[in-house]
């Protein structure tokens, strides 16, 4: 069956109830993962739960193959259990061998002729799938953006846009209508890492000296959680990843509130003043100031993000301090050195990045 | 044939001191003791492989544990990885290979004995090498340390710049070493398989072990290369300031990747097609029947040897190829699925009909075909390349290769521990304990690698020290856990079955099953020279011909 057909096949009741059986049987599969995901919040990054275009026809895909392979698994897995009953050794012994049978070429052909087919039929569904991810085009809405790898945080840029952030990506939902989907071009500025938010879309790594690229069209508005899902380190672990998908008018909106320059008020100065005097504007920008470093997350706009440190901790005032103070209580292994301030010093600090919108 | 055996030394000569027992150990080049050799080596680091992936689940027990450090956590399953696949899993299986090949091809050693002994002390020396990083990793920088680049070691990760001190060259050096200690082996596989078969067994005779063993030996010959040519230039890259690997330089990660893969993969079969080994031999035996389909299952295996040259990229979807060169991939990684189901279905075939004795070794064999069933189909839901990108480099990965080598590999091997046990000591097993053990693992099995699927599916990374809670993960990987255990007692339970019968097993004599290869024509364990008189053999079954002489296998085959 082409993949073609098979979508298809997958419209009529009859597929529908198929598609259904075959949900069931992943679920008995792999004991009701899909059902004890109903019981958490979207917060659980199934795979079985796609909520955009290429997310979704891998999970038809993926359908299409647990059916097969449930079906191969049953055929088998009887014979073997008939087998293991039926030829059970029983006494009395008669001390007679059973007939030495040696083999049988038609029994021989037939278990190579069909899975040959089986295989055949997977494969071109397979290969639809991937054509059809791989050869999208790009139609005239699309959101660009650039995703860059860090030891242990993302880095995000719009670059038609003008806006730079970090660790939570916005894109806007698509309307079939009005498409918008999101292609992001992806690389890495050390080592391999990979993008995963699974009900969005598939994952693709980030290599360095590499360009790949990704693309989602999301149909939900929602906060999709993933993370890298390519050892790149000591704290791998913790470059957590959140796409928001906004409405359109969300989306305007933030990326409006995002073009915004910094303009923090004079009672922050003095935070504001160690902040530029210290080692933070080595790596960090706040746009508008002379911070401009690129080794870590742009701040211009951090009191948007609803985390800090890639995700590892809640963007509240202890958990901003905490991180400033000894980024290892949070996230061991973390390239942010301790900036070893006083407490007034860092109390100061911490106001000044509280005051960033 | 003949059971006879010739005094070598004088009857009832006084028991020789300790060192010189070990000195004849250390310096031996007897077939048969470098296998047992090789198996000790390989059940030592099971054992600390073991220790290795309990500290990582104690760790992912609950989210946000605190047992190990994150830094203490990557050492963790990159020794883990590294350990199972070079020092226990490889050596393993050499060792097998090097104690049952001549014996059943009724020669008396391997082809090159003092070869054989120079590849099991380079693979010793290569094991010993890695885990001296511990102490040596950080060289003068500090304390010691071990590799954390993952066992597959992807390039930037091995630069100099994101890994200082000397584990990844500990790590590096260890599997250049134990790599030609493999290719010394595999070469003389290669020509005892090819040179010193016994009058009367042709290629058409020998027995299936055999078959398959030549066919790892040639796998080995080539795979081994490339991983060193990749060792020898990480070592360029890090000590000479070459820049094949090194990003940061211009050199290119996507290059490691390929030559990891296009060993990597092959190795996969390496060490699976010794485990259909050993089903095709005990199968067989205890289903009272004569493989099913013998030309069909060596041409299968032939087959699964070819093809796997090709299907290295498999691991690699997410790296972005192109189109083409996924479906590619796809394409071949899916027709895989054909010779190792054709094997699948002959086992079956032999079973058919037979008298079916369920023995230790026969009760894993059948754990064996369950559990490669479910693995070569979770294996063909990640040939689906879209499929893949969701699954790959996810704990569904993680349970799947360990479904292939725990639920594969390792049951295959347990079966084979029991059945040449009583070959290799002269003493039976205890049958009780034996089943006990086979129980006990097969349940900490499924509780651990069955429910370890989900976490993937629920979109959980591996590699992670530890991961965020309300995703839905915590309940699985508690579970998966709680299998550890119950795998750990049973592999008490194996060792010390394995300690008590050596000792106090029952005697075996030369041939405890009523099998048919030549092995068990010789005494149990089997004098220095294997066989009195060099055996002549008309057919794949010599023994049954020998007890069966009014229907012997000759008038068939």
């Amino acid at each position: 069956m082409s993949h073609r057909n098979f979508e298809k096949f997958a419209n009529t009741r009859l597929g529908k109830v198929s598609a259904r059986g075959a949900s069931l049987l992943s679920v008995l599969i792999f004991s009701g993962c899909s059902c004890f995901a109903f019981a958490q919040a979207s917060r659980v990054p199934d795979i079985f739960k796609p909520a955009s275009t290429p997310a979704e026809s891998i999970h038809r895909l993926s359908l299409f193959v647990l059916i097969i392979t449930a079906l191969i698994f049953v055929v088998v897995f009887s014979l073997l259990v008939y087998a293991v009953g039926k030829f059970r050794h029983r006494a009395p012994e008669d001390g007679r061998e059973p007939p030495q049978v040696y083999g049988s070429n038609q029994m021989e052909l037939a278990w190579t002729v069909v899975p040959v087919l089986i295989v055949l039929v997977l494969f071109f569904a397979t290969a639809r799938v991937i054509h059809s991810i791989q050869q999208a085009v790009r139609p005239p809405g699309t959101i660009e953006v650039t995703a860059i790898g860090h030891q242990f945080w993302w880095e995000f840029r719009y670059p038609a846009l003008g806006v730079v952030t970090a660790n939570e990506l916005h894109i806007p939902v698509s309307d079939p209508a009005h498409r918008t989907p999101t292609f992001i071009t992806l690389s890495s500025a050390d080592t391999d890492h990979s993008f995963w938010v699974p009900q969005l879309a598939g994952k693709t790594d980030l290599i360095p000296n590499r360009i790949n690229s990704i693309w989602m069209e999301p149909n939900e508005t929602g906060m999709y959680v993933g993370q890298c899902a390519q050892y790149c380190g000591t704290q791998h672990a913790k470059m957590l990843l959140r796409i928001y998908v906004d409405s359109p008018e969300g989306f305007s909106k933030w990326i409006a509130a995002q073009k915004q320059v910094a303009n923090p008020a004079g009672s922050v100065a003095a935070g504001r003043h160690i902040f530029e005097k210290t080692a933070c504007i080595n790596c960090h920008a706040v746009s508008g100031t002379v911070a401009d470093g690129r080794f870590g997350p742009d701040l211009t706009h951090l009191m948007s993000r609803e985390t800090i440190a890639s995700g590892a901790a809640s963007n509240t005032h202890e958990n901003l301090k905490l991180w400033i103070h000894s980024p290892d209580s949070i996230k061991p292994g973390a390239l942010m050195p301790a900036m070893n301030l006083n407490e007034r010093d860092l109390e100061a600090v911490t106001a000044y990045l509280e005051s960033l919108p | 044939m003949s059971s006879e055996s010739i005094a070598l030394t004088a009857a009832g000569a006084p028991s020789r001191p300790l060192s010189d027992l070990l000195y004849s150990w250390v310096t031996t080049v007897d077939h048969k003791r470098l296998g047992i050799l090789y198996i000790l080596y390989a059940i030592s680091f099971l054992v600390i492989g073991g220790i290795e992936a309990t500290i990582m689940r104690i760790q992912l027990i609950v989210p946000h544990n605190h047992f190990v450090s994150p830094q203490t956590f990557n050492r963790m399953f990159t020794m883990h990885g590294t350990t199972m696949i070079f020092f226990v899993a490889m050596p393993v299986l050499f060792g097998f290979g090097n104690y049952l090949i001549p014996l059943m091809i009724g020669a008396r050693d391997m082809a090159f004995p003092r070869l054989n002994a120079w590849s099991f002390w380079l693979t010793a020396f290569g094991g010993l090498l890695l885990y001296f990083s511990f102490i040596g990793g950080n060289g003068l920088y500090g304390a010691g340390s071990a590799p954390d680049v993952g066992w597959f070691a992807y390039a930037p990760l091995t630069a100099k710049t994101f890994s200082i001190g000397h584990s990844t060259d500990f790590w590096t050096l260890g599997l250049l070493v134990s790599g030609f200690g493999s290719i010394g082996a595999a070469v003389n596989f290669v020509a005892t398989i090819v040179c010193l078969r016994c009058p009367g067994m042709n290629f058409g005779k020998m027995p299936l072990l055999v078959w398959l063993n030549l066919v790892m030996g040639a796998m080995v010959l080539l795979v081994i290369s490339p991983l060193t040519a990749a060792q020898v230039m990480l070592s360029l890259d890090r000590f000479l300031g070459a820049h094949f690997f090194d990003t940061q330089a211009g050199g290119s990660a996507v290059l490691w990747m390929h030559f990891f893969w296009i060993f990597g993969h092959p190795e996969v079969y390496v060490l699976v097609i010794p485990a259909f080994a050993f089903i095709s031999e005990i199968v067989p035996v205890f289903s009272r029947k004569p493989i099913f389909g013998y030309p069909v299952m060596v041409a299968a295996t032939v087959g699964i040897g070819f093809v796997s040259f090709g299907v290295w990229a498999h691991h690699m979807f997410t790296i972005g190829m192109n189109s083409y060169a996924n479906s590619f991939f796809v394409i071949t990684t899916m027709v895989v699925g054909v010779p190792t189901g054709i094997k699948i279905f002959n086992w079956l075939g032999t079973m058919w009909g037979g008298k079916l004795q369920f023995k230790t070794p026969m009760l894993f064999c059948i754990g064996f075909l369950f559990q490669f069933l479910i693995a070569g189909l979770t294996g063909i839901m990640l040939s689906a390349a879209p499929f893949d990108w969701q699954l790959g480099n996810s704990y569904f990965v993680v349970a799947h290769f360990h479904y292939v080598i725990v639920g594969g590999i390792l049951f295959a091997l347990f079966g084979a521990f029991y059945y040449w046990f009583p070959k290799m000591s002269g003493h039976l097993y205890n049958e009780r304990l034996g089943k006990l053990h086979f129980w006990l693992f097969l349940l900490g099995f499924h509780l651990t690698f069955d429910f370890m699927h989900i976490p993937g599916i629920l979109g959980m990374p591996r590699r992670i020290y530890t991961y965020e809670p309300g995703r839905g993960w915590d309940i699985w990987n508690f579970i998966v856990t709680v299998g550890v255990f119950f795998q750990a007692v049973a592999i008490l339970i194996f060792v010390a079955n394995l300690l008590f019968s050596m000792f106090k097993g029952k005697l075996a004599g030369n041939d405890p099953w009523d099998a048919w290869t030549l092995e068990w024509s010789t005494s149990s364990p089997p004098p220095e020279y294997n066989f009195a008189r060099i055996p002549v053999v008309r057919s794949r079954r010599p023994l049954w011909d020998l007890k069966h002489p009014e229907d012997p296998d000759w008038r068939y085959e």
